[in-house]
């Protein structure tokens, strides 16, 4: 229950600039955009803070456009506008198909990707992709902006390299080439949190590199890079499966146990493998 | 990011929603603000504290209480509105967020003589719930299916209906009401 909460207060920018301005001066805030996470929370009683800073309002932390040869999706940009961007569909597929497996409708319509990020649990939906994606987390603060490659920003179980004074504002995916493939284990097809989630990157031809990255397996989301290198070394799926049991450290947990887990793991990777060589 | 502020692709929604956040306080609460909701093609003028959800907002300060409070916390989708044509998680969406939206609930479906909306019809005619506590949001989720895809497939209702949970287990007769107010609807 959310009852007794009257001494919460709630910071409304009127841009970016303000906003930021707002988290230097007037910290510590806890952001909130769609809330799909934050109310979760907030009525388990768990949430911290006292002050809030409403980003939803930023329309232009929404965008998505092309510069150059670097895909920029703006932190604000919900799953529903990613699963619709005719850009993310065309050069970042597997994370369209990621989005329209977070939540049901509903939550993609709310969710978003600076938030699924930010929010920083091991079983995130989008995080495999944008880190086999080698995606770069844009941040900033009134002071300055830093790019951080993805794979380096959680340090961590839920935690990360932003500060405080620090907002996600968007993130940057340089061309992808090879086949991209995503799969989400979970209970239910919707409405359901992921038990394993996978991403990868299969060569296509002469073009690309190997690419494999997993979710719910580990306290942050893990890039096999050395399972990557035995696929691309020509080792048999048995051995990269049983290099991939190297990578990965999943717990017992409410949604499954460890065992689950790792054989699941390793049969995403047979099944990852098997896709990329089908004509 | 360089390109924040409107962009040439914003609508005359996103302007709006730009001018409101730059004309509003720029800190709320605590206590209770003025906070003005288009529900239902009506105006509510409420005084609700900043951290009131929308759903609290309707059920509470307005007595619209057709949509449910089931799991509070953004998972069964009992409580769905439709805010600028897309559905929501109204437990899950701040009220004070969504002013200047046009905000839709299930007690806005009916026609103002009392005649159900081809949706509440079909639900009864194909006896399309048990305890009913889920209703209200699948009723409005499957209103903005049919909105969106006249013509709609099963897939694109079971696709638009997966963020609502019946716990009786009645999603064959839902499925069985969309697809009959889909012709309903077609006329």
């Amino acid at each position: 229950m959310i009852g007794s909460l009257s001494h919460r207060t709630l910071l409304q920018p009127r841009s970016l600039t303000d906003a930021l301005k707002m988290l230097r001066d007037e910290g510590p805030l806890v952001p909130l955009a769609g809330c799909t996470d934050l109310y979760v929370s907030l009525n388990f009683g768990t949430l911290k803070g006292t002050r809030f800073l409403n980003l939803w309002g930023l329309a232009g932390l929404k965008d998505i456009s092309v510069r150059g040869d670097v895909l920029s999706i703006g932190a604000l940009a919900t799953h529903t506008d990613l699963i619709r961007s005719p850009l993310v569909q065309k050069r970042i597929p597997m994370l369209a198909a990621a989005a329209r497996e977070v939540g049901g409708v509903q939550i993609q319509n709310r969710g978003t990707l600076g938030g699924n990020v930010a929010n920083a649990s091991p079983a995130g939906d989008t995080l495999p992709v944008l880190a086999a994606a080698d995606a770069v987390v844009v941040l900033r603060s009134a002071a300055e902006t830093r790019r951080v490659p993805f794979t380096t920003f959680y340090t961590g179980y839920r935690q990360s390299v932003r500060r405080l004074d620090e907002l996600i504002v968007g993130f940057e995916i340089p061309a992808i080439h090879g086949r991209q493939w995503f799969r989400k284990v979970g209970t239910r097809a919707a409405q359901a949190i992921s038990k394993v989630v996978i991403a990868g990157v299969a060569p296509a031809g002469r073009a690309g590199s190997v690419r494999v990255a997993l979710g719910s397996v580990a306290p942050t989301v893990v890039r096999a890079t050395r399972t990557e290198a035995a696929l691309a070394g020509g080792a048999t799926i048995g051995d990269a499966q049983r290099t991939l049991l190297e990578e990965i450290a999943p717990i017992d947990d409410i949604r499954s146990t460890s065992e689950y887990r790792r054989r699941v793991a390793a049969n995403l990777l047979a099944r990852f493998w098997a896709d990329a060589h089908r004509k | 990011m360089k390109s924040a502020g409107v962009t040439s692709l914003a609508t005359a929604v996103t302007t709006a929603t730009v001018a409101q956040a730059q004309t509003g306080p720029r800190l709320v609460g605590p206590g209770d603000v003025p906070v003005t909701l288009m529900v239902n093609g009506k105006r509510l003028e409420l005084k609700i504290e900043p951290r009131v959800t929308l759903l609290d907002a309707i059920r509470n300060r307005a007595d619209l209480t057709g949509n449910k409070r089931v799991c509070d916390r953004g998972t069964c989708g009992a409580c769905t509105m439709i805010v600028d044509g897309r559905t929501v998680y109204s437990c899950s969406t701040l009220a004070i967020e969504v002013q200047g939206k046009q905000i839709r609930t299930v007690d806005g479906l009916a026609s103002a003589n009392g005649a159900m909306h081809p949706v509440q019809q079909a639900f009864c005619d194909t006896d399309g719930l048990m305890c009913g506590f889920c209703t209200p949001g699948f009723v409005v989720a499957t209103v903005a299916v049919l909105e969106k895809h006249p013509n709609a497939t099963r897939d694109q209702i079971s696709k638009g209906l997966d963020g609502n949970i019946c716990r009786c287990g009645t999603f064959v007769r839902i499925m069985e009401a969309a697809m009959k107010a889909r012709t309903v609807a077609r006329g």
